[in-house]
């Protein structure tokens, strides 16, 4: 597959320097139906719309994608357009000069998607638009709540604990974490961080990498206190996210524990760790991290991340235009009704047909920001400091000023 | 275990060089142009293969060390030693460290009279002695990473067949499973490491048994040896040089612990697990800190060059030595 995309490239070169046709080269990792054909079809109506150019896609999973996309940005033989995840790791390709800055070719775009943009930017310029968005919260079987005789889910932390109580008294196991993996472990810190430090706090947190504010450790705190209700499956701190039935996803997909907190990706998630491929199906219920008490964070504040369309530094001009039409109502809404994600072009949320996944963009919609998970914003080399450490936390192997020690450590080494 | 093949070559490698030399006494009709182009001809392929898939990759690790570099752009920001240093003073590496020589210790402690006992009770006329060798040679010949995610499923914490039995049979697993509590993540990996490995010291060891002579049996027996008294005294002094290769692979491969560590625990919970390998892979692909996943590889290499060094000039210098 790399072979074939590196060929492609220098067709791209080539086809363009003999007069009118133009070849652009995409990854993306909608390498299932519908999502697959879905991009195919929008290829070739981009092409019918621009004659002379030829669009080049190159769908592969996930993994494979990242770490193509890796050995892409190493020899700087990329692709014209693919995805980044905004961030510190933008701004390192922006550094290395990898990226297109497309602030005035694609103000239009911009514009209409809002907020949602900021983690693709930088410096003041935009690099990238989010096609995709959503926001961490718990997912959790209704039937399970409804035997342990909980009757609304929580909205503040004392409720959660209230709500893991009573799961506990009722013989089930409250949530799974797959601790193993580290990140989704860090994701209890990051929103404790969100829900206990104000946003000018965190703003200023992240571009300056300066962690010398109280709040952070109290976040550690609150994940202490969680941490001593014991709510989490036995063998959390070896167990994946993801992988196999025994993940953590996998557990609340055949209903071994009541709640899992992950991203908008767990439905589909889910469904792909059942024989019959539907999940947890109609169970399926969402409901946002709670309220920290006495945390200077907005409760209404979410965390997420998505993905975003990028352009490489000296791809064609038709390729800024691929990406704009990308982002146009048309395709956003298609993009929707094949479940393919949460778009972030207004135009399309109302074709959100889950109901569990339009509830979550409702709230993603009304949050007054949404933080990019810290691990994204703040880079690789921070970020996975920061990730190890919360899974000691986890483990009792830290405390929560280690955690923001750790991460502060790893900030001035990157500075 | 890449490194083994090549380990193993060594003997043999010194094998060649005294049939070299040995060949350079007779004399030749050809002039020394001639056989400088002979050898240059037969030579080059395989050292450009050499210099391709392990010179340059070393060298391109000992520049990276020196650098700091997040995987793509330009390698212009050196820093000297200090990667070294940050690796050599991470608690992390260094319980690493410590990780992969307590596996080192471990496997010659535990597999090396483990291996020999099997080897030689599989070595008499029992019954059913194909089917018990093929048995035990099973799970060397599964490969890593089936072995591992087997293992995985089977310590699974409460779901797992281990824990099963262990309730089974009236007592408490732990809690987080074998894999997940810090204290027993190190020791769990060793077992299942054993497992998997015993199977290529009882192979060795069967083989260096067929190479001591019947004579030396027939001899004891006639002598009125016991069977116990053949083994101590004949069987495994003779199996010395046999057990002293062994011995070299296991730690070569326990130096650079990987594929096992990452399927079973990543190198957790709370970095019990770690080892030189899964930190550098962490450090490299998981965090863009090249430069510190290169000064780690090096000391990496360092180490077990030395440690191989060392075990080839003091204690298989003898077998290579009086073998000819």
């Amino acid at each position: 597959m790399f072979a074939s995309a590196c060929g492609s490239d220098s067709d791209g070169g080539d086809s363009s320097s003999k007069g009118g046709d133009t070849t652009i080269t995409w990854w993306h990792n909608s390498n299932n139906e519908p999502g697959k054909g879905y991009y195919e079809q929008v290829a070739k109506d981009f092409e019918a719309d621009n004659p002379g150019v030829k669009v080049e896609i190159t769908a592969m999973a996930h993994e494979d994608m990242v770490d193509k996309l890796a050995a892409a940005f190493q020899s700087g033989d990329m692709p014209d357009i693919y995805m980044e995840r905004g961030g510190g790791e933008l701004a390192d390709h922006v550094e290395a000069g990898l990226v297109r800055d497309i602030s005035d070719d694609a103000a239009d775009e911009i514009a209409k998607i809002g907020g949602s943009v900021a983690g693709w930017q930088n410096d003041g310029k935009t690099y990238a638009l989010p096609f995709s968005m959503g926001v961490v919260g718990f997912w959790y079987n209704t039937d399970l709540f409804e035997k342990a005789g909980i009757t609304a889910p929580p909205t503040t932390m004392t409720e959660l604990y209230d709500v893991i109580a009573k799961l506990k008294a009722a013989d089930i196991t409250p949530i799974s974490v797959g601790a193993g993996d580290k990140w989704p472990a860090a994701h209890y810190w990051y929103y404790t961080a969100l829900r206990s430090c104000s946003e000018d706090v965190l703003k200023g947190a992240v571009t300056s990498l300066d962690f010398s504010d109280p709040c952070f450790v109290k976040a550690g705190e609150v994940v202490e206190d969680l941490l001593k209700t014991e709510p989490f499956n036995p063998g959390f701190l070896s167990t994946p996210a993801q992988e196999g039935a025994t993940s953590a996803s996998g557990l609340l997909a055949t209903g071994k524990v009541a709640m899992e907190m992950q991203g908008h990706w767990e439905p589909g998630v889910m469904q792909g760790l059942t024989d019959d491929g539907k999940g947890l199906g109609d169970k399926t219920a969402w409901f946002p991290f709670p309220a920290v008490e006495g945390g200077a964070g907005d409760p209404a504040a979410q965390l997420g991340g998505g993905d975003a369309w990028a352009v490489s530094e000296g791809a064609p001009d038709q390729a800024v235009d691929l990406v704009k039409y990308l982002l146009s109502d048309e395709v956003q809404i298609g993009f929707a009704e094949n479940d393919m994600g949460l778009p972030t072009n207004p135009a399309a949320s109302g074709s959100v047909k889950d109901p569990a996944l339009a509830g979550l963009l409702e709230v993603r919609d009304a949050a007054p920001f949404i933080q990019l998970y810290f691990d994204t914003a703040f880079g690789q080399s921070v970020g996975g400091a920061m990730n190890d450490e919360i899974a000691l936390l986890f483990a009792g192997k830290a405390s929560p000023q280690d955690v923001v020690d750790a991460t502060q450590t790893a900030a001035d080494e990157a500075k | 275990m890449a490194n083994e093949g090549a380990v193993s070559a060594a003997p043999a490698h010194a094998e060649v060089t005294r049939r070299a030399t040995a060949r350079r006494v007779t004399p030749r009709q050809e002039g020394p142009w001639r056989q400088r182009l002979e050898i240059a001809l037969f030579v080059t392929p395989a050292l450009t293969l050499m210099a391709v898939f392990v010179v340059w990759p070393i060298a391109s690790a000992v520049r990276m060390s020196f650098y700091r570099w997040k995987g793509f752009g330009p390698m212009d920001d050196f820093v000297g030693w200090r990667n070294y240093d940050r690796v050599l003073h991470d608690q992390v590496f260094t319980d690493a460290i410590m990780h992969n020589f307590t596996i080192v210790i471990l496997s010659i402690l535990v597999q090396l009279p483990l291996g020999l006992a099997v080897a030689l009770l599989l070595n008499r006329k029992i019954r059913f002695r194909g089917v018990l060798r093929t048995v035990v040679f099973v799970p060397y010949v599964l490969a890593e990473v089936i072995a591992g995610v087997v293992w995985f499923q089977l310590l699974q914490p409460e779901s797992g067949v281990v824990d099963g039995i262990i309730s089974g049979i009236g007592l408490t697993p732990p809690e987080q499973g074998f894999l997940g509590t810090p204290d027993l993540a190190l020791w769990t990996v060793f077992v299942v490491l054993t497992w998997k490995y015993l199977g290529l010291a009882i192979l060795l060891f069967m083989a260096g048994l067929q190479g001591v002579p019947d004579e030396l049996y027939e001899a004891a027996q006639l002598d009125g040896a016991t069977w116990w008294q053949t083994q101590r005294r004949i069987a495994i002094p003779l199996l010395g040089p046999t057990i002293r290769t062994w011995a070299f692979l296991s730690m070569i491969g326990s130096i650079q612990l990987f594929d096992m560590v990452w399927i079973l625990t990543g190198g957790g919970p709370a970095n019990a697990t770690t080892t030189m390998a899964t930190y550098l892979i962490n450090q490299g692909t998981g965090r863009y800190n090249y430069g510190i996943a290169g000064a780690a590889s090096v000391v990496l290499f360092v180490i077990g060059f030395v440690m191989a060094l060392a075990y080839q000039t003091f204690v298989l210098r003898r077998d290579t030595q009086t073998e000819g």
